[in-house]
């Protein structure tokens, strides 16, 4: 399938390519193709790139890391405890359906202009994402294996390791591909609304002088980690779930 | 064979009753069974029968304690049950199998979970996974395994714990008639060396009449209760697979379906309302 997806994405690039150079579109506005591959590969040769990538990064994966570990912790707990889960659940709606983006100039204030609040607010992005996922799925635990298990003589706190455990790693993945893009984007936001590093932080300075260029420059190399990212999730996915059908009839 | 009044009972049910919440109408009841008396003596071999929904499963859960009854009460080898019966294994009608284990994690679950060392639990999981035929399949996992292996794996599971009562819900109904009297004939001789306590529960009767020392007869739900009851007095060891052209069988057929008959009857009937 590769060769077909160079292809549509040469045919994209070809596009921009001719669209911008002969001027149907300002290349004011819309940038240039080979531009901001220049502009890349200066950052990259310069090594000018480097600690606002690592900065960036930094916050994506502690977002990440943080949120999902919450994620899934907070899940069984709700999901196996009846009434934390009923007392908790509409105010669980709410901050949900709140849109967090907000509280970015919060935790600005809150936890300071270096990589915390960035962190912050990638995590409450990752968090519930996972969140539900694990909540929902434990309600799906089958009650038979679970029977089993106790039967077998299975504590509470086996069946939660034994059990519980294994099924949500399951629904965390699911989730995991999805929060690799929010712990990405509240890191970059995060930078964006006030900063003095990151990836965000550079985009935020080509807008300030108008230059595109700079900015899809920032945007392509953001793209490409949140690819690599979702790359090693896979990985780590076909690894660890080797036991779902479907996930190893490769070996077979 | 077993007198089936001797000594203490390895499980005995004393007018016990269950009803569950009635889903379409609210604060009703089901009555699903209602005051059931049965005993399986140590080393019986009782085989459950009755139409659909006579609430067989639901003795099975009140045996394994995963159900309390709403009223009476039921013992385990004389003293009465609360929570989990530690004596007992239950082979499910469903796939039970942890999924992500492969077999022989499957099979060293239980003593695991009992505080075995793992090295230890392995070993002697290959062994059970031996004598249940699967050898170089231990690194399979459920999903890779066909319907009669799955079960194969699922006695090796209970097995491995020795327990002293069985508890079996249509454990085979669920395999081709094939691979079902092999694994019953499987089931005969493993049971054949421990002589565990057996209730087993099957709408089948061929299958209830050819593996059993007694078959009860429940009523056609609700408020299912054990009607009458038959003594098996085939001689073992029995092959499931021949036993069925003896004449002592096809007599004991005959009987215990006159009273089964009207049950499935009756069943229909309140089915069809």
């Amino acid at each position: 399938m590769w060769p077909w997806h160079l292809l549509l994405l040469s045919a994209v690039m070809g596009a921009w390519y001719g669209l911008t150079r002969w001027d149907v579109l300002p290349p004011f506005f819309f940038g240039e193709p080979l531009v901001v591959a220049q502009r890349i590969a200066q950052w990259f040769a310069s090594g000018k790139i480097f600690p606002h990538l690592g900065v960036t990064l930094l916050e994506t994966l502690l977002a990440f890391a943080i949120g999902t570990v919450l994620g899934l912790a907070i899940g069984l707990w709700l999901a196996l405890s009846p009434f934390a889960s009923r007392l908790l659940n509409p105010y669980i709606t709410a901050v949900n359906s709140m849109p967090r983006v907000i509280l970015a100039p919060i935790f600005a204030v809150w936890f300071g202009l270096g990589i915390g609040s960035k962190v912050m607010l990638g995590v409450t992005l990752v968090f519930f994402i996972v969140f539900f996922s694990v909540y929902n799925g434990v309600r799906e635990v089958s009650p038979v294996v679970l029977n089993n298990a106790r039967m077998l003589g299975a504590s509470r706190r086996q069946l939660l390791r034994h059990v519980y455990l294994p099924s949500a790693t399951a629904w965390v993945f699911s989730s995991l591909h999805a929060s690799v893009g929010m712990a990405f984007v509240g890191a970059v936001v995060g930078e964006y609304l006030g900063s003095s590093r990151g990836v965000g932080y550079l985009i935020l300075q080509a807008e300030g002088v108008f230059d595109i260029d700079t900015v899809l420059a920032g945007i392509v190399v953001l793209t490409a980690c949140a690819l690599v990212l979702d790359r090693v999730v896979s990985i780590a996915e076909r690894r660890l779930l080797r036991w779902r059908p479907g996930s190893s009839a490769e070996h077979y | 064979m077993e007198p089936a009044g001797a000594a203490t009972a390895a499980l005995e049910f004393t007018r016990v009753s269950c009803r569950f919440p009635d889903r379409t109408r609210r604060g009703q009841y089901y009555p699903a069974v209602h005051e059931a008396s049965l005993r399986v003596g140590d080393g019986e071999f009782v085989a459950l029968v009755g139409p659909t929904g006579c609430g067989k499963s639901t003795l099975l859960n009140v045996a394994a304690g995963l159900l309390v009854p709403t009223a009476g009460e039921i013992r385990a080898f004389g003293t009465p049950l609360t929570g989990i019966n530690r004596d007992a294994g239950y082979l499910f009608q469903p796939d039970s199998l942890f999924p992500w284990r492969n077999a022989l994690e499957n099979v060293a679950a239980g003593l695991e979970f009992r505080g075995a060392r793992r090295g230890h639990a392995r070993q002697r999981a290959q062994e059970w996974l031996g004598r249940v035929g699967l050898e170089g399949h231990f690194a399979k996992y459920p999903h890779e395994l066909s319907g009669g292996m799955r079960k194969r794996v699922a006695l090796a599971q209970l097995w491995i714990l020795q327990p002293r009562v069985l508890l079996m819900d249509e454990p085979f109904s669920a395999l081709d008639v094939q691979t079902r009297q092999l694994m019953e004939n499987e089931l005969l001789s493993l049971w054949a060396e421990n002589r565990a306590s057996v209730l087993f529960v099957t709408h089948d009767l061929e299958e209830a009449i050819a593996l059993a020392d007694r078959v009860v007869v429940l009523a056609a739900g609700p408020e299912s209760r054990p009607i009458a009851e038959f003594v098996v007095d085939l001689p073992r060891p029995r092959d499931v697979a021949e036993i069925g052209l003896q004449p002592r069988f096809i007599d004991l057929h005959r009987q215990v379906w006159q009273t089964l008959k009207s049950e499935v009857i009756a069943a229909h009937a309140r089915a069809r309302i």
